[in-house]
């Protein structure tokens, strides 16, 4: 198969960037997405040139490492899947790709396709988290947790913090990814002890790193690549009233 | 008499722990303030550690090459973790999960290790709930479990197919917090490079702004590697593409010895190799074995469709070798017999380099939704990969590399051959012998972090209260740094004409064809001279591009892969010299009809690696291994 | 926690400013629920009496004078709102995509909400200086036939006049289409964003949004059109 490429180039963080073409040729249907890449990078580091810099490390779908904006939409074409899963058979011999980083200013360029997600941790240091110091603890199972509850705990711990959300919202709006963090621990009993204090700290932090409000376009879903689901932002903005009135 | 000093405790096998925890020397609230503990790597065993360390009061600072410590590769674990709680009421005990540790690691593993990571995984658990990890459960709202490879008691407990995404993630919240607090203060993108040695202990470190390029000078009391496994060395594993040995190594170099460098394992459930352009290989769980039956055609060469193969052509392989495990062999056992198989010219798919996984019994007795309640992501994830449905055709799956037992060497502190060196989880070499069981890596990395390190390392801690921080204009610090900075330049100084990534590949064709699945003293000591040979040319021919004070990733695997041929030379050294087949060591020389035939007469030691210079030959310090609790028998799942 | 939250009051955010624009959204519902339900009156096709009556009962109410008030401090609440959010909101994409497929995973008009509100505020701009103003502000409207001063016309009466033009009710009918999209993300949206997500009832809100965001603006588009074609009278 073969590819004509755009792809963003960005020297550094203050440098400006531009998107620049570039063919690819003999592509097997079944090379990763970033396996092209990585031909990519090899054809051009053997013709003396820089490799295009993308982030990218299990390349199976968990870490969220993987980011890039491919064709229009977050990790590419398919639905649930993370970049790194992405199939070159997902795409037509002769396709013009555009491969640009995640856009939106909570999430600065380092380089090329880089970019700096590390809000997310900000957002994970203020309340993400329940306060239980190492041996601090009982036993397992004197904690029953209702099934249904657990599941829905599961669904929402699911997400990988790739920021995928971000990247497709029009608001640039963290709220898949913190709702989901919140459902986590509002749906346990674990979490229920700091549920207030949890989701004022995170709804206040997630403003401050500059994400955009939620409007409901469903964008985020669409493009989890684990389908969190937008009734993870219900439940935060339930808490957060809850917690605000009270 | 060894050098090496595995200070394990006296005493009876139950009690060595409880009483080392009563005896140890601790460190008051006031002077844990003043001492400062460096981890790097932000797994398992990184972030607990960190986390705990932080909250008993030391002042922590972290590391990790990831942009978040959220994405270390324990995440891609999907099975579970186990535990010794017996919530199945099975007759599992702290001694049977012992047991089964020291059977599963081929009687090449230290008793009282194993026998504390047996203690200490119920405490895991209650942790981790404690945590807000959303473990499995049943109806009636209690933990539930499953079964794993290399055991009879159900004693896994799991969230989904994503139990070490939920761990970590349960790690992470812990680490976050004490970062959210002040307590540690995280450097992410940032790769240790050289390990600073001062007065003969570990000092600090040198790390490597990865968005900048600036080389970093950090102090600390002690230093902590959690930085994973090396299975990297083989190009393609499972591991992620960032793992690598660099951190270990550099402690290698500065006296930390290396032990059983050739134990790796190779897991026999991967989705096979698909061509040349290959970057990695994906794992499907072992607890598909729970319920996925193993075969290949009867007949050589047989290239109907799996449908299409009456039920009396099939062999089920597994359970006609190892009938009372089945299907769930251990690891080491489960991919030779794959091999076997698929030498035998009995291999499935296009490149005969495939056995069958068939869930059709299974989805006949438990339905297919109860399947896909199971398994259902790691179903998605083989149809994403090979665009076949599991579902209606059997998965062809193949051994690949996964996990790596051998590491730096460490005593019973967790401490390595450099005073003040510590190394946790994969990257020491402790718990696993020559092949670790399903489900045990997590229960190490958590048990290193949370329940051993944080008691262990204020043994050594206590000693270092009168120690004031030492400024980093040290001159140990600046020979450290210069270092690092030589080797930089010297990589981006060659301008030669082959990439990193190709002798990468070439690194782990050697690696994979001589030092694999199946070894041999002919191979090996071939492998030798293609290494050597192969690390001569990485370093005059070798084409990095960029500059080093800017973020490059081609500069970054450069200094990976330098390690990686390296390494790749003690492992051949090692594999050479361990005249035995055990576990996921299998020298072709020593077997009973395919099986592993173990030497404990003369080999029943832990083989530590001690530097001597790069190309020299590494000098071998033996750590006899003592078994007074289990008898030593030939492993069998007969 | 780790950090003391500094929480300034529920509407220091933007959630908290999102919960403003929807419970004027649903409170906006309702009065179109009231609104559409007197003007169909015209529907019974007497001439406008029961219409003027209902007309005559809402200008005179107390209570519904009062509602007129919260109604317009309703109205102005979700614009400012709208307006602070949609500022908020364009500060956190700098540089945008060079290629985008927003319609893979979003409706246009849930998009386009600010867009679709600006035309109905233009469209309420209008709507209110034909009806309201001469009904509030001058006295020109009677409340009914008989109490009809010389020179006055019932609500009905100038309806019928207004709708003689036909470029009103090309707008009028445009302007329902908006408001037909506006509902129709707006609807849902609204309860989603008070927290109102429940795997039994999430469907059935869905779907009354959807019939309402139908129904209710047809019958609005409907009267200026049978008015000027003269089918009531």
């Amino acid at each position: 198969m073969k590819f004509n490429l755009k792809i963003w180039r960005q020297k550094n963080a203050q440098a400006a960037g531009k998107m620049v073409d570039y063919t690819i040729d003999n592509i097997n249907a079944d090379m990763s997405f970033l396996e092209m890449m990585d031909v990519l990078n090899e054809e051009l580091i053997r013709k003396g040139e820089e490799p295009v810099a993308f982030d990218h490390d299990c390349r199976e779908g968990i870490c969220g490492m993987c980011s890039m904006h491919i064709n229009g939409r977050p990790h590419g074409p398919l639905r649930g899947t993370t970049t790194c899963q992405l199939y070159m058979r997902n795409f037509t011999d002769g396709e013009t790709i555009y491969i640009e980083p995640f856009r939106a200013n909570a999430f600065p360029i380092i380089r090329d396709l880089v970019v700096d997600r590390s809000a997310f941790d900000r957002i994970m240091q203020v309340g993400g988290f329940v306060s239980v110091n190492t041996g601090q603890v009982q036993d397992a199972n004197n904690i029953p947790v209702v099934k249904a509850d657990a599941d829905l705990a599961m669904d929402a711990a699911s997400c990988i913090g790739c920021g995928a959300c971000v990247a497709a919202c029009k608001n640039a709006s963290a709220s898949l990814f913190v709702g989901a963090k919140i459902s986590q621990y509002a749906l346990l009993p674990q979490g229920r002890i700091e549920a207030k204090e949890r989701v004022l700290a995170m709804v206040n932090q997630m403003d401050e790193e500059g994400f955009g409000s939620c409007t409901n376009t469903g964008a985020c879903e669409a493009e989890c690549p684990k389908g969190i689901s937008l009734s993870n932002i219900a439940r935060m903005n339930r808490e957060y009233y809850s917690a605000s009135i009270s | 008499m060894s050098v090496l000093d595995s200070k394990i405790p006296d005493g009876p096998l139950e009690t060595k722990w409880t009483d080392y925890k009563s005896h140890v020397k601790l460190v008051n609230p006031s002077n844990k303030r003043k001492l400062e503990v460096i981890v790097v790597g932000t797994g398992l065993a990184g972030a607990s550690a960190a986390a705990s360390l932080a909250e008993l009061g030391y002042k922590v600072k972290a590391y990790c090459y990831q942009d978040s410590p959220r994405r270390a590769h324990s995440i891609a674990a999907q099975g579970g973790i186990n535990a010794a709680k017996n919530y199945k009421n099975d007759g599992d005990s702290v001694f049977r999960l012992f047991y089964d540790t020291i059977k599963g690691g081929d009687f090449r593993a230290r008793e009282a290790n194993v026998y504390r990571l047996a203690e200490v995984s119920a405490n895991i658990i209650d942790q981790c709930v404690a945590q807000g990890v959303p473990f499995a459960r049943e109806y009636g709202g209690l933990l539930d479990n499953r079964s794993f490879g290399g055991a009879q008691v159900s004693r896994t407990f799991y969230a989904r197919g994503q139990t070490g995404q939920q761990l970590l993630l349960g790690a992470y919240s812990a680490l976050s917090r004490q970062i959210g607090i002040g307590n540690v203060e995280m450097f992410s993108r940032h790769e240790m490079v050289e390990l600073v040695n001062i007065d003969g202990k570990a000092r600090g470190i040198i790390a490597r702004d990865l968005k900048t390029g600036k080389l970093e000078r950090h102090f600390g009391h002690a230093v902590v590697l959690a930085t994973g496994g090396y299975g990297n060395v083989f190009f393609l594993s499972t591991n992620a593409m960032g793992c690598n040995v660099t951190a270990a190594w550099k402690a290698h170099k500065q006296g930390a010895f290396f032990a059983n460098p050739c134990y790796t394992q190779i897991h026999p459930t991967c989705i096979p190799v698909s061509g040349d352009y290959q970057s990695k290989l994906t794992l499907m769980s072992e607890s598909l074995r729970n319920d996925g039956r193993v075969w290949v055609p009867k007949k050589q060469g047989d290239k109907r469709k799996p449908q299409d193969i009456p039920e009396d052509e099939r062999d089920y392989y597994l359970e006609r070798k190892y009938p009372s495990f089945g299907n769930l062999a251990p690891r080491d056992i489960a991919s030779r017999a794959a091999k076997e198989a698929c030498d035998d010219g009995r291999g499935v798919g296009e490149s005969g380099l495939a056995v069958y996984l068939d869930f059709a019994d299974a989805i006949k007795r438990l339905g297919k939704s109860v399947v896909e309640a199971r398994y259902g992501n790691l179903f998605d994830m083989y149809h994403h990969i090979t665009n076949e449905d599991p579902y209606e055709v059997p998965m062809r799956i193949y051994p690949a590399v996964h996990y790596t037992m051998g590491g730096l060497w460490v005593d019973y502190n967790l401490m390595t051959t450099v005073p003040g060196l510590y190394a946790t989880g994969e990257c020491n070499f402790s718990d696993h012998g020559a092949n670790r069981l399903g489900a045990s890596a997590l229960m190490q990395g958590l048990a290193d972090g949370y329940f051993v390190l944080p008691y262990t390392i204020g043994d050594y801690l206590a000693g270092e209260i009168f120690t004031k921080s030492i400024p980093t204009d040290h001159p140990a610090f600046d020979a450290a740094e210069k270092a690092a900075a030589e080797r930089i330049n010297k990589l981006l100084a060659v301008k030669g004409n082959r990439t990193v990534d190709d002798f990468h590949k070439a690194l782990g064709k050697i690696m994979w064809e001589y030092c694999g699945m199946a070894r041999s003293s002919e191979g090996l000591t071939k492998a030798q001279a293609m290494l050597k040979q192969l690390r001569e040319e990485f370093w005059s021919d070798v084409r990095v591009t960029g500059g080093a004070n800017e973020l490059n990733v081609d500069l970054e695997k450069a200094g990976r892969v330098a390690d990686f041929i390296e390494l790749g030379e003690l492992m051949v050294t090692d594999a050479l010299s361990r005249n035995e087949s055990c576990g996921g060591h299998f020298r072709v020389e020593y077997q009973d009809e395919g099986e592993a035939k173990r030497n404990d007469q003369d080999y029943a030691y832990v083989a530590a690696w001690e530097h001597k210079g790069v190309g020299q030959q590494a000098a071998l310090h033996k750590e006899a291994l003592k078994f007074e609790n289990v008898k030593l028998a030939t492993r069998s799942y007969k | 926690m780790s950090k003391k939250s500094t929480h300034n009051g529920l509407f220091s955010t933007l959630i908290g400013k999102k919960m403003l624009m929807g419970v004027t959204g649903i409170f906006l519902i309702t009065f179109l629920v009231v609104h559409c339900a007197i003007n169909s009156l015209i529907f019974f096709n007497d001439g406008g009496e029961l219409f003027n009556e209902g007309a005559k009962f809402m200008g005179t109410n107390v209570l519904i004078r009062i509602m007129e008030v919260v109604l317009f401090l309703g109205i102005i609440a979700h614009i400012v709102d709208a307006l602070l959010l949609t500022l908020a909101n364009n500060k956190t994409r700098s540089t945008g995509y060079q290629y985008q497929k927003p319609n893979a995973n979003s409706k246009w008009y849930s998009r386009w909400m600010g867009l679709l509100g600006t035309l109905i505020l233009m469209f309420l701009i209008v709507h209110l200086k034909d009806f309201w103003v001469p009904s509030r502000f001058t006295d020109h409207i009677a409340h009914s036939e008989l109490e009809k001063l010389p020179g006055q016309e019932t609500l009905f009466e100038e309806m019928k006049e207004v709708f003689e033009n036909p470029l009103i009710v090309i707008l009028y009918v445009a302007s329902m289409v908006s408001l037909a999209y506006h509902l129709l993300h707006g609807f849902q949206s609204a309860f989603q964003t008070m927290g109102w997500n429940h795997p039994k009832y999430t469907p059935i809100i869905q779907k009354t949004g959807f019939w309402f965001s139908i129904i209710i603006p047809i019958l609005f588009a409907l009267m200026p059109i049978v008015m000027h074609l003269g089918i009531i009278k």
